[in-house]
């Protein structure tokens, strides 16, 4: 069976050095025959993607007051904002996903955030992927994918659901945990943690006088700039060309998932993203990232592009207001994007609570007008098919957040 | 966990796996360990007559292929018979490897789950000082069996038995080529012309025993070297294990440091008493083993303390390791940085997992620069810590430390920390963690921080 993995590997261009196992214990990523043509995938942001610098709701009066110099060039101006209809402006690095926005397939989600209000990282992200405001001992989208209608036996009989979904990376997220079986797949070698965890490992062992220089030279050799290190410093871009940095996971995700017999729904997740300090110059690197992984999975998966939703999301936040290091806090509401050429885009979907006097969640975080199960359902619904019972069990006492519709083409 | 008790197994054992209980007589934790049977499981049950026969069989097969491929004509298509039919045949699995595999993750495993941590350490120190790497042909189906007959037996007992043991086995006599060694002036000498390989010699006086510091010349190298001629392996038996060749060995009793011993094998057990109990040895000895449990520089009176416990024990390797956990400068925290083996053993140990749950020890040690039991010369692997923290070496486990902290799972980063190092934790490592971006991201700054890396 491994043989078989590895020549079907070798068939969708991963070349050798791929593995597939099931999380089962069973190696049956046999890439059982898929119920549906429909593709779902889930990016995780962790760390609390700061949506107002993202997309920039540069037409609120009150958001020059609060952000001053974190706010990035306005649209028209060289390196300026990519603008999405006169209100809010996409930061300059998501080149390619402006460009799903212009063709309709990019849908940012503004002011939406989870059903909790903590603001603990590790909290907070359990509370994501579990789909509810407390910890559960299963994902919503591995509750999903056991949802699923069962699938026709394929040629090797192997039966639902094995195979439908796959983890990217080197660990199967809360998200996709549950009793529903699960791949995962990640390209052999160590992964590299993202330039601002670095920093911090430099930064923790810099009283060490033979691990911190030793960790700062090893960073220097392997390209990253001296700033780096710096509390405001611009990350470098040394992890481009790594194999288990997110565009290259990202593309061959979209490889895996175009696949006449591959998994139809998979999971991912990008670092990176908790901007305590020097904000600007450290979103650029996996904002670079997650704009060239988005890009390269739609390239990849070609025509099944078509059939093709993807939900971007983190787990809260950051505060409305610069703080002392000019970075950002962690806060409430943010932005989530769904793109994909199933989805009807080219707009933004807010219910816009403003920035102004009073308008802020307890005084300093973006308010939350959307819950993000709400669009999660939306997709589930639409792009799935998953019954209203359904979802209900994907989204234990959800019934505050009904299916949003209207996120695909009709 | 107070100081203490964090130091203990931090220092002097694998780290502490998961948040069992701490010890709460820190002393009497360790001395317990070095008075019990020791404990340990492993699995693939490493035998040198197994070994042996593996290498054997290896050898015959190779061998047979080589005759064959000499008597069978080139033609294209006469090759592939029936038993090849559709394609290449497939190359032969070498059963040497199979055995190195199965005893290197057997060991690696033990240390995983371990009750017996300190002792665990003492098996790998006096592995490293009496190195079999290997990059030397035949060794690799071997080195299991020769931790667990000639080292783990001895960890607690005479030094002079441990040396025995050591020079006597295969796994040694072939890495260091005395099994070749011919006296030239022995029946088999005069008869194939043949003479001696002096490496084991050589290598027993500087690395094992006295060291240079004894002032011994070439000529007692020589001499040396003719006492162990004929002290060899016969793979031929049934079992295959250790044979003196009488015909090999080099007649006469000449001088070893102005001593001379008797005749025949009797002549080499002698020298290695001989050996094993002088002074230069209970000095180096002394060194090295402060250096491992105190400081890459260890300072002198702890040196010269444990050589004295050797010295009035006669090389009592249990009293000088308890000895060592006597020394006040053994509970001064931090002086040691963690080869990579340390540190992946101890990082593996603060999640909990065992054997089934780290497949892959064997190759993380690769990467990480320190492959198992493939030194590459036979002083071993380095016990300093300038030798493993190059900044390529930082940067791949930074790396690995990213990719393993994945296997985090529900825990709490913070949690682990203080169960896995207590009042050892860093003030800024602990705001760093809180911070993390993903409890992974925490992890990650957990087992990279100076604190973790050093013992």
């Amino acid at each position: 069976m491994m043989m078989k993995l590895a020549r079907r590997s070798a068939l969708l261009g991963l070349g050798s050095a791929v593995s597939l196992f099931g999380m089962a214990g069973r190696a049956s990523l046999a890439l059982a025959a898929a119920p549906t043509e429909q593709r779902f995938v889930v990016v995780i942001l962790r760390g609390a993607m700061d949506g107002l610098s993202v997309v920039v709701p540069y037409g609120d009066p009150a958001l020059r007051d609060l952000r001053g110099e974190l706010i990035p060039l306005l649209p028209g101006q060289p390196n300026g904002l990519r603008d999405l209809g006169g209100f809010y402006g996409l930061h300059p690095a998501l080149a390619n996903l402006h460009a799903m926005y212009q063709a309709g397939e990019m849908l940012p989600v503004h002011a939406a955030a989870g059903p909790y209000r903590s603001r603990s990282h590790f909290e907070a992200q359990d509370y994501l992927e579990s789909g509810a405001d407390h910890r559960l001992t299963s994902g919503w989208l591995n509750r999903a994918v056991a949802a699923l209608p069962p699938a026709p036996a394929s040629q090797s009989g192997v039966a639902s659901p094995v195979g439908r979904a796959l983890a990217v990376g080197v660990t199967v997220p809360l998200l996709l945990r549950g009793s529903a079986t699960v791949a995962s797949w990640a390209p052999h070698g160590f992964a590299t943690p993202a330039p601002d965890l670095y920093a911090r490992i430099a930064q923790v062992n810099g009283d060490d006088r033979l691990i911190g220089p030793a960790i700062a030279e090893g960073l220097r050799a392997r390209g990253f700039a001296g700033e780096v290190m710096s509390a405001d410093g611009a990350p470098a871009e040394a992890a481009a060309r790594d194999k288990n940095a997110f565009p290259a996971l990202a593309e061959a995700a979209g490889r895996l998932l175009a696949a006449a017999d591959g998994p139809r729904i998979a999971a991912m997740e990008v670092n990176g993203w908790d901007t305590h300090v020097a904000q600007m110059p450290r979103l650029e690197q996996p904002l670079h990232a997650l704009d060239a992984g988005l890009g390269a999975m739609k390239t990849a998966l070609g025509p099944a592009w078509r059939q093709t939703s993807v939900l971007v999301m983190t787990e809260f936040g950051r505060t409305a207001r610069v703080n002392g290091d000019k970075g950002t806090d962690h806060g409430t509401a943010t932005v989530a994007f769904v793109l994909g050429g199933a989805v009807a885009g080219g707009r933004v979907r807010a219910d816009w609570p403003g920035l102004g006097s009073g308008k802020l969640f307890e005084n300093r975080d973006l308010a939350p007008t959307i819950d993000v199960r709400a669009v999660a359902k939306g997709l589930l619904a639409g792009q799935l098919g998953l019954s209203g019972a359904a979802l209900a069990q994907v989204f234990p006492g959800s019934e505050s957040a009904s299916a949003m519709g209207g996120l695909l083409r009709a | 966990m107070d100081m203490q008790a964090a130091q203990a197994l931090v220092r002097f054992g694998l780290g502490r796996r998961g948040a069992e209980p701490a010890p709460t007589d820190p002393a009497g934790w360790l001395a317990g360990q070095l008075r019990g049977a020791d404990p340990a499981r492993i699995a693939s049950a490493p035998s040198t007559a197994k070994g042996l026969g593996a290498l054997r069989a290896d050898r015959e097969r190779r061998r047979a292929a080589k005759t064959a491929a000499a008597t069978v004509p080139v033609t294209p298509g006469a090759a592939t018979g029936s038993a090849t039919a559709g394609g290449q045949p497939r190359p032969p699995v070498s059963l040497s490897r199979a055995v190195f595999d199965a005893d290197a993750k057997a060991e690696l495993d033990n240390a995983l789950t371990t009750p017996a941590p300190f002792r665990e350490r003492l098996v790998w120190f006096w592995t490293n000082h009496f190195t079999v790497s290997i990059r030397q042909g035949g060794c690799a189906p071997l080195v299991g069996a020769f931790i667990e007959e000639a080292i783990r037996p001895n960890v607690t007992g005479r030094f002079e038995t441990m040396l025995l043991a050591v020079m006597r086995h295969p796994a040694m006599l072939l890495y260091l080529q005395n099994a070749g060694s011919v006296g030239p002036d022995s029946v088999a000498g005069q008869r194939s012309h043949r003479g001696l390989n002096e490496n084991l010699a050589r290598e027993c006086m500087e690395l094992h025993t006295v060291s240079p510091a004894a002032g011994y010349t070439q000529a007692d190298v020589t001499n040396f070297a003719r006492i162990l001629t004929g002290w060899s392996v016969d793979l031929r038996a049934e079992p295959p294990g250790f044979l003196f060749r009488r015909p090999a060995h080099e007649p006469g009793t000449p001088a070893l440091l102005g001593r001379t011993f008797p005749p025949d094998e009797a002549g080499g057990v002698a020298a290695l008493r001989f050996l094993a109990n002088h002074p230069s040895t209970h000095r180096f000895l002394a060194t090295k083993l402060t250096r491992q449990f105190i400081a890459d520089d260890p300072p002198l009176d702890a040196v010269r303390q444990i050589e004295g416990v050797l010295r009035d024990t006669h090389g009592d390797l249990g009293a000088a390791a308890l000895a060592l956990t006597t020394l006040p400068a053994a509970w001064q925290s931090g002086a040691k940085f963690k080869t990579p083996q340390e540190l992946v053993i101890s990082s593996a140990r603060s999640l909990n997992l065992d054997a089934a749950a780290m497949p892959a020890l064997v190759g993380i040690l690769g990467g990480l620069g320190q492959p198992v039991w493939n030194a590459p010369a036979p002083n071993g692997w380095a016990d300093r810590a300038a030798d493993w923290a190059a900044p390529e070496a930082m940067m791949r486990r930074v790396d690995w430390a990213y990719g393993f902290s994945g296997r985090i799972g529900d825990n709490d980063p913070v949690e682990l920390a203080n169960a896995a190092l207590g009042p050892l934790l860093h003030d800024q490592t602990l705001t760093a963690m809180r911070h993390a971006g993903s409890r992974r991201d925490a992890m990650t700054l957990l087992l990279t921080s100076s604190e973790f890396q050093r013992r």
